[in-house]
């Protein structure tokens, strides 16, 4: 049986005290638990950010790569190696701004992983400037008459580019989100969990306060139903006076390793290839 | 013999010149084949160049002993490049022109296509047994090589291709009586025929490659779609990412958790992966990548050949960390060193690049079989029986030499932290110096030295006879040798690297001291090789001999520029 000290790091953290971030940390953890596996079966990718700096605070394998490219590897560990379990936590820039082309290509990938988009709506490690999800009008010392792009609409997104998991959790409410998780990386192929998480030193608008007057669980009326790809896109879409959380959309569907034929033998990183033989394709040449 | 096919775009030049390729391969003849295509799909003019001899061949001759014009755009072209007693074959009643004399030989050979298939779609097989008529090579050859060229198409499709070929064949040996362009059958040429993206593939799937993500760029896609045929019968993934920066960061990814893998792209998408390979480096991960050189800068000429990518390929990346460059020369060592990068990025935990061209990439010469007793892999990961062992592990622990244990996750017991950020043994962030001086002795100087010491040794010719000796990198191993070869009296001697980095300035050094005079051939407008040499050496070259039109250099045209390099000192 895995215990939580099992994913206890000794890496000091370096987020600032209240930060969102820690609610995030204990869920995943407490998922971990629950999942049973052991942390050198796990990997967790991230990119650059305050999220991304999670990997080391939680005792996993870990790689830390550049700004937006999680994904990316995050994706090639799964084909490598299919029987690891593969995360990444990412905040709302990393993923949706610098990494949105492996944002949208990845979903259409499908490999089996779970992402965990720490969303606070601001970018925190330069301190304070508007991320690809601040709410517009949203005032920042470079977007000095408010932000007066749109917020991406990273839910709909996912599932519109066909996201076969698609959840938003709060980092207040530990339990439902370390449910959230759970349940996306029992999901097989792409999972996303979005996770409301306020920032104490640089979003000023949408605190805990803010969140937690607005968040219902979306999951708790029986008549809504995550399988529904239209009405999980309404919901989805429900943003203002009345924030859902919970499983928004699930569908099964083939994953890359199934699609590719990765499923159907060792995983890749067991082939042997001291001595291949070639001798076979060079007669093509012949 | 050298034998030009020129057409539009969509002709089936390529299709003939392979024919032909393999017709004079059977006879045991000496191959050396080369694609100039236009950067568009259809019309335009595209042509094949392919010379045949008795001798090894390695590189194109200037002018053209049989054109054949698939088209009439094709005759104003190409006929400048006409050798003396050349001969052009073309279809006056189908292009309507009136081109007579002894240079000339008319051949209806659209009109042989309708008659043998109903269709002009032929007329490449019907102009290709012209050719091969002219030769006066064995029909039964044609026959056998189009039979290997449509071996995917139908049968009855293949039947009107020999058919339409039998009655070029046939027409020529009506009525083209000269003996001038007769060959004799060969005793033995090497008994491959392949260009050098080929033999990358081929060195990739020897080399170990389990995992292959790129975009698709001229002249590198032929690489993925190479290792795409052979991916399911030697369980390799290979997968076409969204963008350039996706393709290396999935490569990093996979060689983390254990597997050998690689990219492959041209200038502009090697310049998005830069950001990557830095990541490689810092990471300590292991990885391939190939950069197809073409003109550049931005999108250049997509289709066409240049070595401008030296200086970047050296210093590519933000910071200081170790990495190998290979500069294959020829189809060969395309092959070996694709295997040797394999091992070599194991071994130190680094990138390593290949940097080739067009030429090199599309070029087909035939070649003896691989020895593959030279082409072994070396594993340098913990493996999966010693992971059992491991206790304590430090993805970045100090070493004397500076490479740490590599170890794959979940075949050890412990975690592995591999990070981006400065780091401290564990892997987990840092910001102190001390540290930060450690691991940039480990990544970039422990690292480079160990380098050094297994670089690839320069080819050297005939250095201490010659007057001039020529100096150049990568595809050009090939004209320098037939100039040289070619040149009366030992005047012309050369070296030439297919590792670039790190420099091989001692062997570089010591060969350049026994010549007289030393110039530079390069591919490019800067002497990019020249003045490496001189920043790692303090030696100064002569000069260099640059062409940067987007062709390769041939050995008609490297021959009289290095006489007048010879004479005139300086360029």
């Amino acid at each position: 049986m895995a215990d939580v000290k099992d994913f206890i790091s000794n890496d000091p953290i370096a987020w600032c005290p209240g930060c969102g971030d820690f609610g995030i940390l204990n869920a995943l953890k407490a998922a971990l638990v629950k999942l049973g596996r052991k942390p050198k079966d796990i990997v967790i990718a991230s990119g650059i950010g305050q999220a991304a700096k999670l990997p080391h605070y939680i005792k996993c394998n870990c790689i830390n790569g550049l700004h937006g490219r999680s994904l990316s590897y995050a994706s090639a560990v799964k084909i490598a190696n299919r029987e690891l379990t593969v995360l990444v936590t990412t905040g709302d820039g990393d993923c949706y701004g610098e990494g949105g082309n492996h944002f949208i290509h990845n979903i259409r990938r499908n490999t089996d992983i779970t992402v965990i988009v720490h969303n606070n709506q601001i970018y925190a490690l330069t301190k304070g400037q508007a991320s690809p999800s601040t709410d517009e009008g949203y005032v920042t010392k470079v977007q000095t008459q408010g932000v007066i792009s749109e917020p991406i609409r990273a839910l709909e997104m996912a599932i519109v580019l066909g996201a076969g998991f698609v959840a938003r959790g709060y980092s207040a409410d530990m339990e439902h989100l370390s449910w959230l998780i759970l349940e996306g990386i029992e999901h097989k192929g792409f999972s996303l969990v979005e996770v409301l998480q306020p920032c104490v030193s640089f979003n000023k608008k949408n605190t805990y306060e803010w969140y937690s007057k607005r968040i219902y669980k979306a999951n708790d009326d029986p008549a809504y139903d995550p399988g529904n790809y239209v009405a999980a896109l309404q919901k989805a879409s429900e943003w203002g006076d009345r924030i859902p959380i919970g499983i928004i959309y699930k569908a099964e569907k083939a994953s890359y390793e199934e699609k590719s034929g990765l499923n159907k033998r060792p995983p890749l990183v067991e082939e042997k290839i001291d001595d291949i033989d070639i001798t076979g394709i060079l007669k093509e040449y012949a | 013999m050298t034998i030009k096919i020129s057409g539009e775009a969509g002709q089936g030049m390529q299709a003939i010149s392979t024919a032909l390729a393999k017709v004079f391969k059977k006879a045991g003849l000496h191959i050396f084949m080369n694609q100039d295509f236009m950067s568009r799909i259809r019309g335009g003019n595209n042509f094949s160049q392919l010379r045949v001899s008795e001798r090894p061949v390695f590189t194109l001759k200037g002018k053209s002993d049989i054109t054949v014009c698939l088209d009439k755009g094709s005759i104003s072209i190409h006929k400048p490049d006409m050798a003396e007693k050349g001969i052009m074959i073309t279809d006056r009643q189908k292009f309507g022109t009136e081109e007579t004399g002894p240079g000339f030989f008319d051949a209806p050979f659209y009109d042989m296509a309708k008659k043998a298939g109903g269709s002009e779609l032929f007329a490449n097989s019907a102009a290709c047994g012209v050719a091969a008529g002219i030769t006066k090579i064995s029909f039964r050859l044609v026959e056998e090589a189009l039979k290997e060229i449509f071996a995917d198409k139908p049968a009855d499709v293949i039947k009107i291709n020999i058919a339409a070929a039998k009655l070029g064949y046939d027409f020529s040996a009506k009525y083209f009586r000269s003996d001038a362009f007769a060959v004799k059958e060969g005793a033995a040429a090497g008994n491959l025929l392949m260009n050098g993206n080929e033999a990358i593939t081929l060195g990739a799937i020897r080399g170990g490659c389990k995992f292959y993500s790129a975009y698709p760029m001229s002249p590198s896609t032929s690489i993925m779609e190479n290792l795409s045929r052979y991916a399911k019968d030697f369980n390799i993934i290979v997968e076409q990412a969204e963008d350039e920066i996706a393709a290396i960061n999935m490569i990093i990814g996979a060689s983390f958790a254990g597997v050998r893998s690689m990219c492959a792209t041209s200038g502009g998408g090697f310049a998005l992966m830069v950001e990557g390979l830095s990541l490689a480096g810092m990471l300590e991960t292991p990885i391939v990548a190939v950069d197809a050189q073409r003109p550049a800068p931005a999108t250049g000429f997509p289709t066409r050949t240049e070595q401008a990518d030296l200086d970047f390929l050296i210093h590519a990346g933000h910071g200081e960390f170790a990495r190998a460059v290979f500069a294959p020369g020829t189809v060969e060592e395309a092959f070996y060193l694709t295997v040797k990068a394999f091992n070599l990025a194991e071994k130190y935990q680094i990138p390593v690049l290949i940097m080739t061209d067009q030429h090199l990439a599309d070029s087909s010469r035939d070649i003896d079989p691989f020895d593959m007793d030279k082409a072994k892999v070396e594993r340098h990961i913990i493996s999966k029986e010693d992971s059992k062992k491991v206790t304590g592990y430090k993805r970045y622990q100090l070493t004397e030499t500076g490479v740490s244990p590599m170890a794959v996750p979940s075949w050890i017991e412990d975690v592995i932290y591999a990070d981006s950020d400065e780091h401290t043994e564990e892997g987990h962030i840092t910001e102190d110096g001390k540290i930060r001086m450690s691991m940039v002795d480990k990544r970039f100087y422990k690292k480079m030295a160990l380098l050094s010491r297994e670089v690839e040794e320069p080819t050297a010719y005939n250095l201490s006879g010659a007057d001039m000796v020529l100096v150049g990198f990568g595809s050009t191993y090939g004209v320098m040798k037939e100039a040289c070869e070619a040149t009366q009296g030992k005047k012309l001697g050369f070296i030439h690297l297919s590792q670039v980095w790190p420099f091989p300035s001692d062997h570089i050094a010591g060969l350049l001291k026994r010549a007289k005079k030393a110039v530079t051939v390069e591919n490019n407008a800067g002497a990019q090789l020249a003045k490496l040499i001189r920043r790692s050496t303090g030696i100064e070259v002569d000069g260099s001999i640059l062409k940067y039109d987007g062709r390769p250099f041939n050995a008609d045209f490297l021959k009289e520029k290095a006489s007048e390099a010879v004479n005139n000192g300086r360029r």
